[in-house]
């Protein structure tokens, strides 16, 4: 006896699968992949804001961390900062010291006998206003994103205060806003940028160790800064596009 | 508010090294390890109803309904810790409505409502509505008018409607279980997808939680079984336990070894951030890692789980040893997320210190809260057993069994 028909013939099989992918297919054409990689392609027009600090002018008086607290009204509290300063001390027998007491608003001591010294620097820390920002990508509800000029905001009316987002930093760089629930960091002074103004740690940096431009003008005061030094981003195989560059970047900063 | 102040001034006298300032508060407290836990006892759960459903092990009946109602009181607790967490709680259903394509947590609402509403409340319906409109037939009063509604006034129990019951229920089973794997996976890829955090990011995680997941569903449905019994005073079937244990022995042989690979890999591969978690490992987790998760939680169970397989000891002694071994491992897997959860935010990104936990018996994300959403699926279960006794139901005639 002939065993019976199967039910589903090749051709049907075929006949479906094409269907399904083909569809599929079709309507990834309509909603295009948008990964975090592919969203961070720099602009051609327009501004496109980086950072440049310079180690090596850094002096650690710690007033542009206390310009940003004032100028956002960042909490008082030695636990939430938008801006930093870390203090690095590298002993003779290679010991690593990193110290940020309060920020580096109240001044660094070193607690480290001199002759013990092998170098120390201080390395200001900010927002890195990341190409491909970790944070953006995993904000679920889209309250956290980059403006066309490259700075990376949250819309404190939309976040809804999961957290995901300090978690997915990598430098830091983000609290929960004790009164507000919602999540806080770095806008880059926006508020000052649209009047002209540079942002506030900017301005008060007694040194210049900050600069600040758009990275898209061949003249400004940051590409001549790049080019010029040889610069180094902060964790740089975890590809974030970050643009915050600093000169004299020592391997022991993370 | 000032509480929460004069607990970061501890932490921070505490601190161990360097951490970045803001990493002094952790920003995920002991609800954040719940909700992994919470949803993997879910799937878990599920996936032992699925063995006697769709791959025919007949001999787990009696757990059949028990894991079904189980999967299902814990699902409808388990967005509770992530919800009442949030610092904006009102405006959770944002994630609903404006989901971020490129979030794997905005993912969550989605994957969650589908396998609550489609899988587990579908499967349900079709597994009791014959018995609910029997059971209407029954009651009076309220109890009566429950039935009624909660079989939406159906009221047809022909031997065709069941069969199409039946083979509804057989389809939505089918489609449930790789829905259990996601929800499960897609939780582990929340934590395996952070690439800032060394001790969350590796490929595997989806994996270990999954298996981990599975291993704890099938605990707690072992140790509702055996209670339950204890508690209706009923003879155990001993047959019907001995098999969950060796499925329970398989499923933790294979989440023992993904576990132990991803500790290997990350020993042998030594990487960057190898001498921060080294000494987390062996400071601030060694009790919660090497003695809750790893001896009580997964070596004792599984020796004595592998004891079983060649050596059976009196079905007396047999019972309570699965009763010891089902509670450890819930212990076990719930301090696998602990280490996951907390150990992750325990060393700072900067990869030179340390900071601490503390949270206290009181408040939104203390002790109690915590407990409270850990008691109060049970109370749900006990509601449900109670309205749908799995026990209760009649037996089907032979022609309308499952296919």
């Amino acid at each position: 006896m002939r065993p019976a028909k199967p039910k589903v013939s090749r051709r049907d099989f075929f006949k479906a699968g094409t269907i399904i992918v083909g569809g599929i297919a079709v309507a990834s054409a309509f909603t295009p992949y948008d990964a975090v990689l592919i969203a961070a392609e720099k602009p051609k027009k327009g501004k496109w804001y980086g950072i440049g600090i310079d180690i090596n002018k850094c002096i650690g008086c710690g007033k542009c961390a206390s310009a940003c607290k004032l100028e956002n009204n960042v909490p008082k509290a030695p636990f939430y900062f938008r801006s930093w300063v870390e203090q690095y001390t590298i002993k003779n027998d290679g010991t690593i010291i990193v110290e940020s007491p309060n920020g580096g608003i109240d001044g660094f001591k070193q607690s480290v006998p001199t002759n013990e010294i092998f170098k120390s620097f201080f390395v200001p820390k900010m927002c890195n206003h990341c190409a491909k920002s970790p944070c953006v990508q995993v904000c679920p509800v889209g309250a956290t994103f980059e403006t066309p000029e490259g700075i990376v905001l949250v819309d404190e009316n939309y976040c809804i205060g999961c957290r995901y987002c300090v978690q997915a930093c990598p430098y830091g760089c983000r609290y929960i806003h004790p009164d507000k629930g919602t999540v806080d960091k770095c806008t880059l002074c926006i508020h000052r940028l649209v009047k002209g103004l540079q942002p506030a740690c900017f301005e008060i940096c007694p040194t210049e160790a900050r600069i600040f431009g758009d990275l898209n003008d061949p003249e400004s005061k940051l590409n001549y800064f790049l080019k010029n030094h040889t610069c180094m981003v902060i964790k740089p195989h975890l590809n974030t596009g970050s643009k915050l560059f600093y000169n004299a970047l020592s391997s022991e900063v993370r | 508010m000032e509480q929460h102040l004069q607990d970061l001034y501890e932490v921070l006298s505490k601190v161990d090294g360097y951490v970045y300032p803001n990493e002094i508060e952790l920003n995920w407290s002991i609800l954040i390890v719940l909700y992994p836990y919470i949803t993997g006892l879910v799937a878990g759960a599920f996936i032992l109803a699925s063995l006697e459903r769709i791959f025919k092990v007949h001999i787990l009946k009696p757990t059949y309904g028990i894991a079904l109602l189980t999967a299902f009181s814990f699902m409808l607790v388990a967005t509770m810790p992530l919800i009442s967490h949030l610092g904006k709680p009102f405006r959770a259903y944002e994630i609903m409505i404006t989901p971020h394509s490129s979030s794997a947590m905005a993912i969550f609402g989605f994957v969650y409502l589908w396998y609550l509403m489609v899988v587990l409340l579908l499967e349900i319906w079709f597994d009791y509505r014959r018995d609910m409109i029997i059971w209407a037939q029954e009651t009076t009063g309220v109890k009566r008018f429950l039935y009624r509604v909660l079989s939406l006034w159906t009221t047809d129990i022909s031997p065709k409607a069941v069969a199409l019951d039946n083979r509804i229920g057989y389809i939505v089973t089918v489609i449930g279980i790789p829905s259990a794997f996601l929800l499960h996976g897609y939780v582990g890829f929340i934590f395996g997808s952070i690439k800032a955090n060394p001790w969350w990011s590796t490929v595997l995680m989806p994996v270990i939680f999954l298996f981990s997941a599975i291993v704890s569903g099938i605990a707690l449905v072992m140790l509702i079984y055996i209670l339950l019994t204890k508690v209706r005073k009923l003879k155990i079937d001993m047959e019907c336990l001995d098999t969950i244990a060796k499925y329970l022995f398989y499923i933790l042989i294979i989440d023992f070894v993904l576990e132990g690979l991803d500790q290997i890999h990350r020993i042998y591969e030594a990487e960057e951030s190898f001498e921060v978690l080294h000494k987390l490992v062996f400071g601030k987790l060694f009790f919660t890692l090497f003695f809750m998760q790893g001896l009580f939680g997964t070596i004792l169970p599984l020796l004595t789980l592998g004891t079983f397989q060649f050596y059976k000891p009196k079905e007396k002694i047999r019972k309570i040893i699965y009763l010891a071994i089902s509670a450890l491992i819930l212990i076990g897997v719930f301090f696998m997320r602990w280490n996951v959860v907390i150990g992750g935010q325990l060393f700072s990104k900067s990869f030179y210190g340390y900071t601490s936990f503390k949270t206290g018996m009181i408040g939104s994300e203390g002790y109690l809260m915590a407990a409270v959403w850990l008691i109060v699926p049970f109370i749900i279960l006990s509601f449900l057993l109670w309205l749908l006794p799995p026990w209760k139901k009649k037996e089907e005639l032979p022609e309308t069994q499952g296919l």
